[in-house]
């Protein structure tokens, strides 16, 4: 697999990246590097091994549905860019 | 050329935990707007969530209750997309492992029976709420608010094949689910407080086609009828589009309610491209055979076990059952009436009557009424032992549900309602009635039988409805 142009293009919108003109020769080459090293693992034969999601062999970390304290509204809101009547507030959401 | 509809439905239900899924923070509806979040649910950097026990007992139970195959190895993913509502920019939810799968139902529509698939339920995150400053999401210029409160509260989504093919196919569908969510207690399915929200996929296909059509979606249904009426207009529209020659764009379509329309509201077609990964911060669940058994044996009996029982130990219609066992309210109702001793069918015909026209009336819910199951029980009893009879009945339960809080007993014993059983007393009622109603009388002796009717019926009147019409009809027969 070869990351075009168009790839890039793609990755960078669903990443809300924007990406100047130089750069993208640049990325192009970085991520080819990156699939050729994943198409390099890929030629291990794995049909009939787990796939390993987690590094650590741990499972089944719950809590019991027990309320802890809350941040105030205050505290929740203090690192907010911009805020109104105890509200989060957000740049107009969709453009048409 | 005949169309048919294909319809699936993804029903999110909102899980009845004290908690959120992810942190100790409340799931109360309705508080002030951001009073119930953390660092966990807002998503600050270093957070570690840890899953909520209850949220996998639930969802494991809903499973259950719709008969899928638990995964006894399951876990989190995120679902990487950009919207305010989702402050981490990724929705924790569950892709290749959910809890659930391979479920079904069975639904009843005009006598027929079907059943519909389950593909998965999985466990995930709501997201806040968003709004908006103008009437509009398009006129929001000045920008929108968030409330994150909501962000965090435990879903189930519970994922159909798309085997509807009507609007009527699709309620009865979310009727049952939400009937099932209410039995097994997992669920407020508080419609108005979006607990219980569909999202409906809508394509058409030629009859006797087995190849899907294209498409489209409508997010965030929360009322039957918005169900009904979306499904309707959609088919309508994506009939004519294809009987024009037109091509069904794959989009999510929103409903307005108020105009009884879907709306194009974005493109599908740059595909979404959630980049599923594992969520590295939640450990995998693993569940034995033994636990899942456990979840099982706790399971209450479920709304087509219960409508069953009604028709073969009450000897009740199809009808009846399922109307008295669609909703785990009615049905503790009934079975609460019928815990007075009363008979089975007066009590189903109370309910479905009576006491349905006035709840519909009054617009509230069978736990709200203010006749409890055990005084219209005691009520029934009245009636069946003959003490009054049911004409007097319905006046008792008016006495009841415009407040009176006293005994059935006590209300007719202090209105003075008893029905009279003496034959000397009622005889003397009829022999009146007989002197004052000559016409009647000769037509009865005319050999005019029903002319009776008229006779019974001046007696009642006249003995306030008191008195006991079958003692009366044998008297007026034997007087007369």
């Amino acid at each position: 697999m070869k990351i075009t142009k168009d790839d890039l293009a793609n990755v960078a919108y669903l990443s809300r990246l924007a990406l100047d003109d130089g750069e993208e020769e640049n990325y192009i080459k970085d991520l080819n590097d990156i699939v050729a090293y994943v198409d390099k693992l890929s030629e291990l034969d794995t049909d009939n091994i787990m796939p390993t999601t987690y590094a650590l062999a741990t499972e089944n970390v719950f809590r019991e549905d027990e309320v802890r304290p809350s941040l105030t509204q205050e505290e929740a809101l203090s690192t907010a860019p911009d805020k109104e009547n105890g509200y989060f507030k957000v740049p107009q959401v969709l453009a048409e | 050329m005949k169309y048919e509809a294909v319809i699936g439905l993804e029903i999110h239900s909102e899980l009845k935990t004290t908690t959120k899924i992810f942190c100790g923070c409340k799931t109360a509806f309705g508080a002030e707007q951001n009073t119930q979040v953390c660092p966990v649910c807002l998503g600050l950097p270093g957070v570690l969530p840890t899953i909520n026990k209850k949220v996998v007992e639930f969802a494991v139970k809903a499973g259950l209750a719709t008969n899928c195959t638990i995964n006894k190895y399951s876990k989190f993913d995120r679902k990487n997309y950009y919207y305010p509502d989702l402050p981490k920019n990724w929705q924790t939810s569950q892709y290749d492992l959910p809890i659930a799968e391979h479920g079904h139902v069975d639904i009843e529509v005009n006598g027929e029976k079907k059943t519909v698939r389950l593909t998965r339920i999985h466990m995930e995150e709501d997201a806040g709420k968003l709004v908006h400053s103008g009437n509009t999401i398009k006129d929001s210029a000045a920008g929108s608010f968030v409330d994150y409160n909501r962000t965090g509260v435990p879903l189930i989504e519970i994922v159909s094949e798309p085997d509807m093919h009507s609007a009527a196919e699709a309620r009865a569908y979310m009727e049952k689910i939400k009937a099932i969510l209410e039995y097994i207690d997992v669920s407020n399915c508080r419609m108005e407080e979006g607990n219980l929200r569909a999202d409906i996929n809508v394509s058409l296909r030629p009859v006797g086609s087995d190849k899907l059509g294209t498409r489209t979606e409508m997010k965030n249904i929360n009322s039957f009828k918005a169900l009904e009426d979306a499904i309707n207009y959609e088919i309508e529209r994506q009939q004519e589009v294809l009987e024009d020659g037109g091509k069904i764009i794959q989009e999510t379509r929103t409903f307005d309610p108020e105009r009884g329309v879907t709306l194009s509201m974005r493109s599908k077609e740059n595909a979404d491209d959630y980049r599923y990964m594992p969520e590295p911060d939640l450990p995998p669940i693993v569940m034995t055979d033994e636990e899942i058994e456990s979840y099982r044996r706790e399971l209450p009996e479920l709304p087509d076990a219960a409508c069953l029982r009604l028709q073969n130990e009450l000897g009740l219609s199809a009808y009846d059952a399922g109307v008295l066992t669609a909703s785990r309210q009615t049905a503790q109702y009934f079975d609460a009436v019928l815990k007075t001793g009363a008979d089975a069918k007066l009590a189903a015909n109370w309910i479905m009557s009576d006491l349905a026209k006035n709840l519909n009336a009054a617009e509230i819910t069978i736990d709200q009424s203010p006749v409890d199951a055990k005084r219209l029980g005691e009520m029934i009893l009245l009636i069946s032992k003959g003490t009054i009879s049911s004409k007097i009945g319905k006046k008792v339960f008016a006495e009841m549900w415009d407040g009176n809080t006293d005994s059935a007993e006590k209300i007719v014993a202090d209105k003075g309602w008893v029905q009279i059983t003496d034959t000397g007393a009622i005889e003397q009622i009829v022999k009146e009635v007989i002197a004052k109603n000559e016409k009647a009388v000769a037509d009865y002796k005319n050999g005019n039988k029903k002319a009776i009717g008229a006779l019974v019926g001046q007696v009642m009147k006249a003995s306030q409805g008191k008195a006991n019409p079958q003692t009366v009809n044998e008297l007026l027969t034997k007087l007369l």
